[in-house]
């Protein structure tokens, strides 16, 4: 079992998703377990829910996973992903009100640091401007 | 009213034909107000629900809408995905085969909560929303000829999206620049309610 909270990071683009998903690899180090998607199920912009849970399975740490998004699409997409789970699983999984670069950053430091489900989201989502 | 095998095929056949005919429109209606994908995103899901058309009419009406539902969920892509696959998956939790007016009427009210709360949107919001409310009006009033009056419900209601300001997803971006152009969303719920109304009318 992974000790640090998981991040996932959808984006409609595969690009921006395997982009941001580097720069936390480099900032944080590989300790968070990480998950990322992009693109619609033809490969086009857009967000693919088969692939929001394949991302969250990849990611997944008993202590949760927080999920990192950049618009409308991909926000429903993770809601309806994490209703699909299985029960167990669904209940520690979150969508982050943050911007999708710096809150993946944030929410990946707060993770590796051990913190709680809550923490993570918290942190990423002090970047939201209220 | 009964809805056997062979009305189960023919309903998922002319919704799905329907919206799969009306793609490029419903991407031109995007292209003003949103990221243009509405119509594409819609064929994709359609045509897979299209493909599946024989085994999910094989299931009762309740598992063939959630199969419906599924089937768009997975292969729409886009934030209509999750929203249209929730309004079916909604309306196959509680309707039986042989259905009466009423039950449909009542399981229509809760899919159009599901769908409020899937995309934390309102009547009035200019979206899909915007259809579907009034449809359920006419689905609980009285009278002769329901296919008719659902039609003219639809399309009423479709085109009162116009002058409506977006309140959610992409068009909303937009503020002002919204207003004058229909919501893409409340043409594709026009659209299906049609399709309906036409197998209901047996001219589909």
């Amino acid at each position: 079992m992974n000790k640090n909270v998981g991040i996932v990071i959808v984006s409609h683009s595969a690009d921006v998703a395997r982009g941001t998903a580097m720069m936390v690899e480099q900032m944080v180090g590989r300790e968070v377990p990480l998950g990322w998607c992009g693109g619609d199920p033809d490969g086009g912009l857009g967000t693919n829910v088969e692939a929001i849970m394949a991302a969250i399975d990849k990611a997944w740490s008993d202590k949760g996973v927080a999920i990192l998004v950049d618009l409308g699409g991909a926000e429903t997409n993770s809601e309806m992903a994490i209703e699909m789970l299985p029960e167990a699983r669904r209940g520690r999984v979150v969508v982050c009100n943050a911007p999708v670069v710096e809150g993946a950053v944030m929410a990946a430091t707060e993770a590796a640091s051990g913190a709680t489900l809550e923490a993570v989201r918290r942190t990423a989502e002090e970047l939201t401007p209220v | 009213m009964m809805i056997d095998r062979d009305m189960r095929k023919r309903l998922i056949v002319a919704v799905a034909n329907r919206v799969i005919a009306g793609a490029e429109e419903l991407t031109d209606l995007d292209r003003a107000i949103g990221d243009g994908d509405h119509g594409t995103n819609m064929r994709r899901g359609f045509e897979a629900v299209l493909a599946a058309a024989d085994e999910l009419s094989d299931k009762s009406l309740g598992e063939s809408l959630k199969g419906v539902g599924t089937t768009l969920v997975m292969k729409v892509g886009g934030a209509s995905g999750p929203l249209y696959g929730t309004l079916f998956m909604s309306l196959g939790k509680s309707l039986a085969d042989d259905v009466s007016q009423e039950q449909v009427a009542d399981a229509f009210a809760d899919a159009i909560e599901a769908v409020k709360a899937r995309g934390k949107s309102n009547v009035g919001h200019k979206t899909m929303l915007d259809v579907l409310h009034p449809v359920l009006g006419t689905l609980r009033g009285d009278g002769d000829s329901l296919a008719a009056r659902l039609k003219v419900t639809a399309k009423r209601a479709a085109e009162d999206t116009i002058p409506m300001k977006a309140i959610r997803g992409r068009a909303s971006f937009l503020g002002e620049r919204s207003v004058g152009h229909m919501d893409p969303g409340a043409r594709s719920s026009e659209l299906i309610v049609d399709a309906v109304a036409d197998v209901m009318e047996g001219c589909a």
